[in-house]
């Protein structure tokens, strides 16, 4: 740490889950924070964790689940650090209920490369620029967080279909206020009055009384399917069009889809294959996530899903989300009361480009921001537009630290 | 087919695991430390021996907020305490009432290339992986075999397989631990209790870190973690880990010399 300078900035990094180039410093020094992998404590009864910043999320659930604990929020892969989680101020399919993970978060210890050591707590300003903060502020050491009781490891869910975006939205509000986890995947290629089809899903934790053997269920530390080697372009879109073609109707047709489920794979879908990224082949893709606040959302929804299914480029699968109430802590918190759509765009150049800035505008005109944690090519302008106070931000940055992510946005 | 067996392994272990008492010597090396953990899971009991207290306090923590229902400190040269093995073995198994598992974790690379004109770098590379934990394992062994059950597990190398230039000084000492271990485990065999060498094939831990590591040989001290949880529990005396360690060792060990004298392995 002691290398790093305002000429020579680092940027510390944990499992490289981030999508774009907020975990990337091109031309710099990183730190691996990985080895940082200790737990350093947990009070079984009243359910605060504290660990150190490369603990991975999969980590902490192995000493909460047994103990009937869980991450008060959490991303769709479970193979991040506590400190990504922080950095990112991640968000899961409990918005509505529990914020983003920097809601829960009660003390984190921060190194500045000046040698300075702080233990902040909610209401330091370092506190509020460090959640969600992209490890500019300095090097997250580690965390503290609450986690929340759970009755089992098991979720009560249930999948409705939806046949086009007023029922998405119908559907959110309806559920909002019995739903604790809730995300729908949307057929990204549907068009007229077909747009925005989907199936919703909805779940809470199963209050069943099931057997210590069913609690502790599944061990899945290691994803158990692995992405051999890259797939070839061709196979995305007709294979994955198929495939959602097949779950809708499969779906509509067993409406009453209420169903007992282990929470891995409904809270982990993406860690069941690792490697999964490699299903786009060498040339990769790009993820594209916004938020609209919730006077703009149908609105705006709406017109990103047209734009998108007319270019015909998005993958089979986008993610809508609605987001609810509860205030960020971070002054560069992504998740705002509202609705969030989430994407894959297979990279194919310049298109791929053009149509991210084309969904830029609808994003920006309803007053949306996107997430860091997923972009690779925001403009300076789209990001400061998104997060009017990123100049109060600014202030806070460790001049020793930096990304790639940083330097384009804060031009 | 390794991640299927691990699995396999965690349920099993888990099962028969409420009331294990560990002692593991080596505490801090990242294999040791994935190996707690299994245990610290199961609600193990354990003691960490290592020589730096501050990073046992660390380690203690970090297994005690995972599930373990105790966790002790020691810390000690294992290479100069090996001499005292005997009385530091009955310590430990009245601290916790008793050990179910001993393993032994710690080693040394060293350099071989040093070694011409260094005979003290030598003689520590042969008395930290043979003498002392050879040491260390009898004295557990013949507490186990007072107990009729048990098991003592160290860990080996399959750099101990054949000798090559780059290492046989290692090599050696981690050889003659798993031949120590193989005797072992027939002598305590009528007892009930059991002695394992762990043949690890390459790493991903410190120890390595200097090496460039690329490509399938290298396990993560996970999964070796969990080979060495599952060997206490069952297995043959000399087990390898990954399990395609066993197969490549055959055919390096066949390779006659005239051929592999050509190599620079």
């Amino acid at each position: 740490m002691d290398q790093l300078s305002p000429a020579a900035p680092g940027l510390a990094i944990g499992l490289r889950r981030s999508y774009g180039d907020s975990g990337l410093n091109p031309g710099g020094r990183v730190i691996d924070m990985t080895g940082l992998d200790r737990l350093i404590a947990f009070d079984r009864s009243t359910g605060v964790m504290r660990g150190e910043a490369g603990v991975s999320l999969s980590q902490c659930l192995r000493a909460l689940v047994p103990a009937g604990w869980f991450l008060p929020t959490t991303p769709g892969a479970s193979f991040v650090t506590l400190g990504g989680a922080v950095a990112n101020d991640v968000h899961g399919k409990n918005h509505f209920s529990a914020g983003s993970f920097g809601n829960a978060v009660r003390r984190l210890g921060l190194r500045r490369t000046d040698g300075a050591v702080h233990d902040l707590q909610p209401g330091d300003p370092l506190f509020t620029a460090t959640i969600g903060g992209l490890g500019l502020t300095g090097v997250i050491e580690w965390v503290e967080f609450q986690a929340v009781r759970i009755p089992s490891s098991w979720l009560d869910a249930e999948d409705v279909a939806f046949r086009n975006l007023d029922e998405f939205f119908d559907l959110s509000d309806e559920r909002k206020d019995t739903a604790e986890h809730a995300m729908a995947w949307v057929d990204g290629l549907a068009i007229g009055a077909s747009l925005g089809r989907g199936v919703y899903s909805f779940a809470n934790w199963s209050s069943a009384n099931r057997s210590r053997q069913e609690k502790s269920a599944p061990e899945r530390e290691r994803p158990r399917k692995k992405m051999p080697m890259d797939a070839p372009g061709f196979l995305l879109n007709s294979f994955s069009v198929k495939a959602f073609n097949e779950i809708y109707n499969g779906l509509k047709t067993m409406q009453a889809g209420k169903r007992l489920t282990h929470h891995e794979p409904f809270l982990y879908p993406l860690d069941a294959i690792s490697d999964w990224n490699r299903l786009y082949g060498a040339r990769g893709f790009y993820q594209y996530q916004s938020v609209v606040p919730t006077v703009t959302a149908r609105e705006a929804v709406r017109d990103q899903l047209k734009l998108i299914a007319r270019s015909r480029q998005g993958s089979f699968l986008a993610v809508l989300k609605n987001m609810g109430p509860i205030l960020s802590v971070g002054t560069l918190s992504f998740p705002m009361s509202g609705t969030t759509l989430a994407m894959d765009f297979p990279n194919r150049g310049k298109r791929t480009l053009q149509l991210m800035s084309d969904l830029d505008r609808i994003v920006m005109e309803a007053g949306g921001r996107l997430y860091p944690a997923k972009d690779g090519r925001m403009s300076a302008s789209m990001f400061q537009a998104g997060f009017p106070q990123w100049k109060d931000f600014r202030a806070q940055v460790d001049p020793g630290l930096s990304s790639g992510f940083w330097r384009r946005v804060s031009a | 087919m390794t991640q299927v067996r691990a699995s396999q392994a965690g349920t099993t272990t888990a099962a028969d695991a409420p009331s294990n008492r560990v002692v593991i010597l080596g505490a801090l090396s990242a294999i040791a430390m994935a190996t707690a953990r299994i245990y610290a899971a199961e609600g193990a009991a354990l003691i960490l021996v290592a020589r730096h207290s501050d990073r046992l306090a660390a380690a203690a923590a970090d297994l005690r907020a995972r599930g373990a229902a105790r966790v002790e400190t020691v810390t000690l040269d294992l290479e100069s305490g090996a001499a005292e093995s005997a009385s530091h073995v009955s310590d430990w198994a009245s601290m916790l009432g008793g050990v179910d598992h001993f393993h032994v974790v710690y080693g040394y690379l060293g350099d071989q290339n040093a070694l011409p004109g260094n005979p003290a770098e030598l003689a520590r590379i042969l008395s930290v992986n043979f003498t002392s934990a050879a040491l260390w394992c009898s004295a557990a062994g013949e507490y186990l075999r007072e107990r009729k059950r048990g098991s003592v597990v160290a860990v080996s190398s399959v750099a101990g397989d054949r000798g090559r230039q780059s290492n046989y000084a290692y090599g050696a000492a981690k050889g003659g631990l798993a031949l120590f271990m193989q005797g072992l485990a027939h002598s305590l065999a009528p007892s009930g209790a059991r002695a394992v060498a762990m043949k690890l094939g390459f790493v991903d831990t410190p120890m390595t870190a200097d090496i460039e590591k690329k490509g399938a040989l290298w396990a993560s001290p996970d999964q070796v973690g969990m080979a060495i949880r599952r060997a206490a529990s069952r297995g043959g005396p000399i087990q390898y880990a990954p399990g395609m360690w066993r197969l490549i060792m055959l055919v390096i060990r066949s390779v006659p010399s005239a051929v592999f004298h050509r190599t620079r392995l």
